[in-house]
């Protein structure tokens, strides 16, 4: 329940703490703070770091919705300190999240969700485009989400790259933008690299390629994930890989390369390659510490929980480079008013350096890797962003320790690791086909 | 003087018959309609179309589900008859006080105090292949490479489905057993029949309405489950359930409720061949 959900819209830019208790008038109230609080909202510009955050929207409620990998509690709580703003969160899964966003709009304040889920979603009216003229971070946000290039000469991956879904033509508008403009649909928070786990005690030899999952010598150890949209992807690397087939663009096939990638899966299914798909983080988690599998896609945070328990998992950096996806923050249709504001100063302050530096401590990447620095040793900036060997342990952001000195991560830095993206998780427009196959492939 | 009464039931029967109407009946006629709409990726259209019952009666997935979840539904159904029938026949005549009865039928219940989902997943860690179930045949020397179909076939599935709804079976027969009055079988033995005739001839018929309903419990659960199916078939195997939930879950609605309405139908076309089969109003 929001604290105001029974005022109107204009009484909404100024509702604070005792609003709450009984016995005050609201409108009285509104009156003497509505001042106070316009030059809060102003000194949040002037200041440098650290901000002071507005104070009125103290006693807000925003509720997000979003996958597990960004809906996090210390996120939550350090939002609360920081800017006074309760944040609801539920997770669910990118198939759920998916649905919920474009069926229950009035459900969530804020969306978090994937650039591939944004593409369905937003075309359907139930968000609205955020003005980056009012997020005082826009500019440290990597070029990776404003042109697609991390480098100047990068070039572009397949798929839904997030700049191509990341600006529509304007505030109304459901169009996406061919390129950068003042209205965001997403603010990115999250992102990553994918690629294959794999048990360096258990396969036995050096894995180089996407192609190494459908070695018979792994017959029944191996896993793939059973989210079609993403698995699909997973499984192009690997025909491609193989040389079966090649594909125009793997993030958006036609009917006839999805058939021959389908009929390669099933004929692996047949054969007894896969032990198992999976669908959630822990089930990949399972699968791979318990050892039914060897070998099998994998989410990042997933090959440190493996690790974590003490069995050795290797995020291996594959020669045909990576999938990538990413996450961003959205602004609910319905927003308006003190909420919308409390929403804008939410995500900035997403953006200022705090959860930025706390994701990338996890194995992803934060949207602005800039301000994040300020909040990470120079040992954890060099070992989770540059590649280099860990100068002393590195620690989760629990506190437990994650790697010890000398480590190096997996794929190495972060030029190295978003510089090699082949592909972005997309949707395809041949995407009832592809489900209607991947059933198939599921039944077979 | 009838007709006020006739008004007065007919009162009486309307906030059951209200419940049905909102819960059961709108809900289904939602599902109907929506099943002859179009789609794309994110929004559904409204039309009159037929393009989802075309694709889904004419595609193999279907009818291949179906066989898929008719061989589960069926095997599920044989076990936990055999289980059940046999927990609530030593529950019904050879536990003699009725104390001891309740308690042991209580200690039936104790697995169901946790969720079904727990109950399925604590599986997993037993039939893997490193759990205890592989572990420890190795470690006795009975196996040299550890059992690959234990977890994630149809094996496992058909265990957590028997696991989870062999009590269902257990509380309707019992139930029957405990009303047959204990003097038909004192007659039948009188009358010279063996253990196994009064079984057969006494009991079992007039247990029919507690199979019938167990049966009804059990089969119509796992035509519609898709849970069991994902987690104990670690996503290799599909029931009809599972398409359903994996439309679902893609935003393809009207394909999921033209699925769901095939399912209803199908489950309904079982229920009055299984009703043919016994009376059981009579019964009761």
């Amino acid at each position: 329940m929001k604290e105001h959900d029974d005022s109107t819209p204009e009484q909404n830019t100024a509702i604070t703490a005792p609003v709450a208790e009984k016995g005050l008038s609201r409108r009285s109230l509104i009156k003497g703070l509505g001042a106070a609080s316009a030059v809060a909202v102003g000194s949040g510009a002037i200041t440098g770091f650290p901000m002071i955050w507005a104070q009125n929207i103290k006693n807000v409620t925003l509720r997000q919705f979003g996958t597990g990998v960004s809906n996090l509690n210390d996120i939550a709580r350090k939002a609360k300190e920081d800017l006074g703003i309760t944040l609801q969160l539920t997770a669910l899964d990118s198939d759920a999240v998916a649905q919920r966003a474009v069926t229950q709009p009035k459900s969530y304040d804020i969306a978090d969700i994937e650039y591939w889920i944004g593409k369905k979603v937003f075309p359907s009216g139930v968000m609205q485009a955020m003005d980056t003229t009012r997020l005082k971070n826009f500019d440290k946000i990597s070029p990776l989400f404003i042109n697609g290039k991390l480098t100047a000469d990068s070039t572009i991956a397949q798929g839904t790259a997030p700049h191509t879904v990341g600006f529509v033509e304007s505030a109304d508008s459901v169009k996406f933008a061919s390129e950068p403009t003042r209205w965001m649909t997403l603010v990115p928070t999250i992102y990553n690299a994918d690629t294959l786990g794999i048990r360096p005690d258990l396969v036995g030899r050096p894995i180089t390629n996407w192609r190494d999952i459908m070695d018979p010598a792994f017959k029944g150890k191996t896993s793939i994930l059973n989210i079609p949209s993403i698995g699909i992807m997973d499984a192009a690397m690997i025909c491609e890989s193989m040389g079966e087939v090649s594909y125009g663009d793997k993030g958006n096939m036609t009917k006839e390369e999805i058939d021959k990638t389908i009929a390669i899966l099933m004929q692996a299914k047949k054969d007894g390659q896969f032990r198992a798909f999976w669908k959630s983080f822990d089930e990949s988690v399972n699968l791979m510490a318990s050892g039914e599998v060897v070998i099998q896609s994998m989410w990042s945070p997933a090959v440190a929980a493996v690790r974590s328990r003490g069995v050795e998992c290797r995020y291996q950096p594959l020669e045909e480079g990576y999938r990538a996806w990413g996450g961003g923050i959205g602004l609910a249709k319905h927003l308006s008013g003190l909420e919308l504001d409390a929403a804008y100063e939410y995500i900035d302050w997403y953006l200022s350096g705090w959860v930025g530096a706390y994701l990338n401590r996890q194995g992803y990447y934060s949207a602005a890797p800039e301000t994040s620095r300020q909040f990470m040793s120079e040992d954890e900036w060099g070992y989770w962003m540059e590649g280099k060997a860990a100068q002393g342990d590195i620690l989760s952001p629990q506190g437990e320790v994650m790697e010890k000195a000398g480590a190096v991560r997996d794929g190495g830095s972060y030029e190295q690791r978003m510089g090699s993206v082949a592909c972005w998780n997309s949707v395809m427009d041949e995407n009832r086909h592809m489900i209607r196959k991947w059933n198939e492939f599921i039944v077979s | 003087m009838r007709t006020a009464l006739a008004n007065i039931s007919h009162l009486q029967s309307l906030p059951l018959a209200l419940t049905l109407l909102v819960f059961l009946v709108f809900p289904i006629a939602v599902i109907v309609t929506v099943s002859f709409w179009g789609y794309d990726s994110y929004q559904l259209l409204p039309a009159f179309i037929f393009d989802n019952y075309q694709y889904l009666l004419s595609s193999s997935v279907t009818w291949q589900a179906y066989l898929n979840t008719f061989k589960y539904a069926v095997i599920t159904w044989a076990i936990t008859f055999v289980l059940g029938f046999t927990v609530a026949y030593y529950l019904a005549f050879h536990i003699r006080s009725t104390r001891m009865q309740t308690l042991l039928f209580l200690l039936c219940t104790i697995p169901f105090f946790t969720s079904n989902i727990i109950r399925m997943i604590s599986w997993i860690p037993l039939l893997g292949r490193n759990g205890l179930v592989n572990s420890s045949l190795q470690s006795v020397g009975l196996i040299d490479q550890p059992l690959e179909f234990l977890l994630y076939s149809d094996f496992s599935i058909v265990l957590a489905y028997v696991h989870l709804y062999t009590l269902f079976m257990v509380v309707p027969i019992f139930n029957t057993m405990m009303r047959i009055d204990r003097r038909l079988i004192e007659a039948a033995r009188d009358a010279g029949a063996h253990t196994w005739q009064i079984l057969l001839l006494v009991i079992v018929p007039l247990c029919k309405s507690g199979i019938l309903i167990g049966s009804i419990f059990v089969l119509t659960m796992v035509m519609g489950d898709f849970v069991t199916v994902r987690i104990m078939g670690g996503g290799l195997r599909a029931s009809v359930g599972v398409l359903i939930h994996n439309e679902i879950s893609l935003l393809q609605y009207p394909a999921a409720a033209a699925g769901a309405v095939v399912l209803l139908a199908t489950v309904l076309l079982m229920l009055v061949a299984m009703f043919r089969l016994v009376d059981i109003r009579k019964e009761l």
